[in-house]
């Protein structure tokens, strides 16, 4: 085992209560432990992070002149900072600790108390061997830009910026829609209290257009992320609208203008159920009230044939058929991602029809369809332009889902009953719901399920096996028949309806990797955005003034999102009050001696930490901007950068301690 | 040349070599006078006579310099390097092969059996039906034959026995055995036991003249022939697998001054552990690319890997030696 002859640790192994101490054999592993090299004292005791457990280590500091720290614990994303600062106030630098989790890694994951006492043993005489060769360093203090950036400009997004604006903060709120607003922007009422969606969110989206301490960037995307903690550097890509924003009014003069007389083609706010034109704005109320031209159905772009008559219409000169896409620069200190999710795309679940049966819709075109200001007008019609007489609504699809999605999507239950209730409403036609099971946890849910008992809509308990046009009988003939086990009543039923209503998921983002990547932020298993803990940091990511709300986290509906929207909000103005963060110093240093000028580093480095001096011919890193990511520690053939706290001598010793008895 | 010191005695002994350490002392030309006349060459199997059992006799610590070129192989290399170790003041691992395991040091991707079986019963050239596998000990009419045993591994001389100095190479550069040579005589400072020397602390790249860029960019390796080089641009940078920016400097560049890429031979810099590893690392860092297939593509381009980046170091490095 290697030796440093200065070194005199001080071992520590925890029970955590029976945590640790039911599997692993915390006394033979504080006996081994204490004939390792160096190790001048080992105990073991019941709570290691309780108060007299700190001062224990401070004690023994002074009694046995320690200068090394291991502490056999938990997780080190849990204590090591007690730890630290145990070991600070026992007047040893802090990082000359060395943390060793043999609860998460050890007792928690086996069942075999030897076995599990041998890993303990084997985990510490890796942090004792490793321990040794640690170096005093400090943490550094770096002031927080104050400034804050949130991407989405959703219902979440919306939440926050105007939370933290209020607060006196700058916000930077990048849309990549020509508009905000998000998906509630197209829902007709919300649950369970039916208020009109829109009357709800456009007083906000007008408030987030005037706050001044709000600058709008719709129709952008953040195109590289920079920097750390406080200090971020980021660069949002404004895409052409072919419209000086500045200029424009809303008047909306050069729609009636455009060449194209007939709107032709699809509407993508209203999920295609009418048409458009190449130059558009997405619907009345859209914040900002700014248009913009398609130029993939512009004639213009197509042909540079057009008269431009839209051009010649508007009396401010708004129009800019040359504008490019346009890089705008920020510094913000921290980030708020509420880049929301998407539905589920029916047409991966063939056997409902969607796409092959015109009658069949998707939830969200139902939203439009009931919706006043919808293609229709509010009017619920079908595609034939008849009035439906009776309506299925399938519950749970692509949620629930071995097939497709396995999780729960929350809101569709809810969203569900709503629908039945407005369709309802609208048509006085016959609604069958079919679910799995009624999820309708939350204040005034469950009495908004009672409320739609009442109505007279049929609930019929089942997955639907298949959406078809195949009649068996006369009274089917011309109908979609839903056919469907009924779980209550222990039989298959086929029930005909005119038409067919899929309540499609919630699922990540297509573009939620790609941000995920460029945020430097983890994901769960399903591709949500993953939060720093699930119960106790739910708006927090592992990247450090990075929060996450909304759906991009996880299904959720609105009150919850705005919920969150005003959690990460404050852990952005927590952090931005605080004045300044502390980095941890595991950043990466260039001998300068060994350096060979190759400059394989420089491209390496995800942070634009490293530059190339001419002068010299060495490379050098900027510490501020590193992050310890140890990249170009890897890629140096020369052997020349260090990264501190990973050193070869302490990674290679851990390595020696783990592998040799 | 007056002297007023008695002269130094010095020794060349090879292990698992290929004669061209031997031959790179020879290679000092006209200096080899200089250093004979400060030294008297006590031994030195490729150009005097002197016997094994001469050399035993010899007192300890005798023999004030020993160059050991070549790998230990066999139970003869290691009998010699304890007794060259025991007779000699220092000891220096002369080249690549006793410094890093050179190439023999290569058969370590292989095991012992593996190579006697392709040695003696499969090689294309081979009249061997009885398929005779060579023995430590053979009875034969006139008595019992002994020839030395063939281990499985390939070690460095420092695997082997305590070594004073490393002069890395394939073979070393003649100037610096002299200049190591003429310091030693001269009385100076010698560096702290164990250091490489007759070398630079730094990489290739440091005196290499090509023009470097931060855009390495590789997208798939060529072998040099199939590609033209420029004579200025960096060779890695125009996809040509240059060991430069892991290999210590001190042979002058002379690879890549002759437009060839840097084999390696030299050894990775004080501290790195495993000079494959570091390389590898090195040029995995210059590959351009982020999706995984793109890089596969690139690294697919690399004609034998391991052999390529542990051309001259396997036994001398962390990885050691293929496990069996």
């Amino acid at each position: 085992m290697p030796v440093n002859e200065e070194a005199r640790v001080g071992f520590y192994i925890c029970h955590c209560g029976h945590n640790i101490a039911n599997m692993v054999d915390v006394t033979a592993v504080a006996e081994y432990a204490a004939k390792l090299p160096n190790v001048v004292l080992s105990r073991d005791y019941k709570y290691m992070c309780s108060d007299p457990g700190q001062e224990m280590i401070a004690k023994d500091v002074e009694v046995f002149k320690l200068n090394r720290i291991v502490v056999a614990s938990c997780s080190p994303l849990l204590h090591e900072n007690t730890f630290r600062t145990a070991t600070s106030k026992a007047g040893i630098n802090q990082f000359y600790f060395q943390m060793v989790n043999i609860r998460e890694n050890a007792s928690w994951v086996h069942e075999d108390k030897e076995m599990a006492t041998l890993k303990a043993k084997d985990l510490v005489r890796a942090a004792i061997s490793r321990v040794v060769f640690h170096k005093a360093l400090e943490k550094k203090k770096v002031p927080v830009n104050p400034d804050v950036l949130i991407v989405g400009g959703g219902i979440s997004g919306i939440s926050a910026a105007l939370t933290i604006a209020n607060a006196g903060k700058k916000v930077y709120l990048v849309e990549k829609e020509p508009t905000i607003g998000g998906y509630m922007a197209k829902f007709d009422k919300t649950f369970p209290t039916l208020d009109c969606a829109a009357c709800i969110l456009t007083p906000k989206m007008s408030a987030v257009l005037k706050h001044p301490g709000i600058t709008l960037l719709s129709y952008s995307e953040v195109s590289a992320v920079d920097g750390y903690v406080g200090n971020y550097h980021v660069k949002v890509t404004r895409k052409p609208r072919y419209i000086i924003e500045e200029k424009c009014v809303g008047c909306f003069a050069c729609i009636d203008a455009c060449i194209f007389k007939e709107a032709k083609f699809s509407d993508e706010f209203n999920e295609g159920l009418s048409k458009r034109k190449p130059v558009y704005i997405p619907f009345p109320q859209a914040t900002p009230q700014v248009v913009l031209i398609d130029d993939k159905t512009c004639i213009h772009f197509k042909t540079g044939k057009c008269p431009q008559t839209c051009a010649k219409a508007c009396d401010r000169n708004a129009f800019d058929f040359d504008q490019k896409p346009v890089v705008q620069e920020l510094e913000v200190g921290t980030i708020l991602l509420c880049t929301g999710f998407q539905p589920f795309d029916a047409a991966r679940a063939p056997y409902y029809g969607y796409g092959r049966y015109s009658n069949v819709y998707t939830s969200l075109e139902v939203e439009r369809l009931v919706n006043a200001s919808g293609p229709t007008g509010g009017h619920v019609v079908l595609r034939d332009k008849s009035k439906p007489k009776s309506i299925g609504i399938i519950h749970c699809v692509g949620s629930r889902d071995e097939k497709t999605n396995k999780w729960c999507s929350r809101v569709c239950c809810m969203y569900s009953l709503k629908l039945a209730h407005l369709l309802k409403e609208h048509t006085d036609a016959e609604i069958y719901n079919f679910y799995i099971d009624m999820r309708t946890p939350g204040k005034g849910y469950e009495e908004f399920y009672d409320k739609l008992l009442n109505e007279g809509v049929h609930f019929i308990r089942g997955r639907v096996a298949e959406v078809s046009d195949w009649a068996i009988n006369d009274h089917e003939k011309g109908k979609l028949v839903i056919r469907v086990e009924d779980t209550l009543i222990g039989m298959v039923r086929r029930i005909p309806v005119d038409m067919v209503v899929l309540a499609v998921g919630i699922e990540p983002g297509k573009d939620a990797q790609d941000i995920r990547r460029m945020f430097n932020i983890s994901c769960s298993n399903e591709g949500f955005f993953l939060e720093r803990h699930p119960k106790l940091a739910p708006v927090e990511t592992f990247t450090d003034g990075i929060y996450i709300a909304g759906a991009c986290q996880g299904p959720r509906d609105i009150p919850d999102s705005v919920a969150q929207a005003g959690a990460a909000a404050a852990q952005a103005l927590a952090l931005i009050d605080s004045g300044f963060v502390e980095l941890e110093p595991n950043t990466a240093f260039i001998t300068e001696e060994l350096c060979c000028g190759c400059q394989v580093c420089i491209n390496m480095c995800p942070y634009h930490a490293i530059t190339f001096d001419d002068g010299k011919g060495k490379s050098h890193i900027n510490e501020a901007l590193c992050k310890g990511c140890g990249t170009c520690v890897a890629a140096c053939g020369s052997g020349a950068i260090t990264q501190n706290l990973f050193e070869d001598q302490q990674i290679l010793s851990e390595i020696y301690g783990l592998l040799v008895e | 040349m007056a002297q007023d010191k008695p002269k130094l005695k010095l020794a060349v002994y090879w292990g698992a070599a290929c004669g061209g350490c031997c031959v790179s002392v020879l290679d000092v030309h006209e200096k080899l006078l200089d250093i004979l006349a400060h030294a008297d060459l006590v031994f030195w199997p490729i150009a005097l006579d002197i016997k094994y059992k001469d050399v035993e006799e010899m007192p300890d610590g005798s023999i004030d310099i020993t160059l050991f070129n070549g790998a230990v192989r066999n139970s003869e290399n290691e009998h010699m390097a304890h007794v060259l170790r025991q007779k000699s003041k220092i000891l220096i691992a002369y080249g690549s092969c006793a410094y890093l395991g050179g190439i023999p040091g290569l058969a370590n991707f292989s095991t012992r059996e593996e190579l006697l079986r392709r040695v003696y019963e499969e090689s294309e050239s081979l009249d061997n039906p009885q398929k005779i596998h060579p023995q430590p000990s053979t009875e034969v009419s006139e008595g019992h034959l002994h020839i030395p045993s063939f281990y499985n591994d390939v070690l460095t001389l420092g695997q082997v026995v305590d070594v004073d100095y490393y002069i890395p190479g394939c073979p070393p550069q003649s100037e610096r055995l002299v200049e190591v040579f003429m310091d030693i005589v001269s009385g100076k400072d010698l560096p702290p036991k164990g250091s490489v020397i007759g070398a630079s602390i730094r990489v290739q790249c440091d005196e290499c003249k090509r023009k470097k860029s931060d855009k390495k960019g590789i997208t798939r390796f060529y072998r040099p022939w199939e590609v033209t080089d420029d004579g200025e641009t960096c060779l890695n940078e125009q996809g040509i697998l240059c060991m430069g920016p892991a290999t210590r400097a001190g042979c002058g560049v002379r690879c890549v001054e002759g437009n060839a890429p840097c084999r390696g031979c030299y050894g990775p810099l004080d501290g790195i552990g495993d000079a494959g590893a570091r390389i590898l690392s090195a040029i995995a860092s210059m590959l351009d690319g982020k999706e995984p297939e793109e890089i596969s593509r690139a690294t697919d381009s690399i004609v034998d890997p391991a052999g390529t980046f542990y051309r001259f170091s396997l036994p001398g490095s962390k990885l050691r030696r293929k496990v069996s």
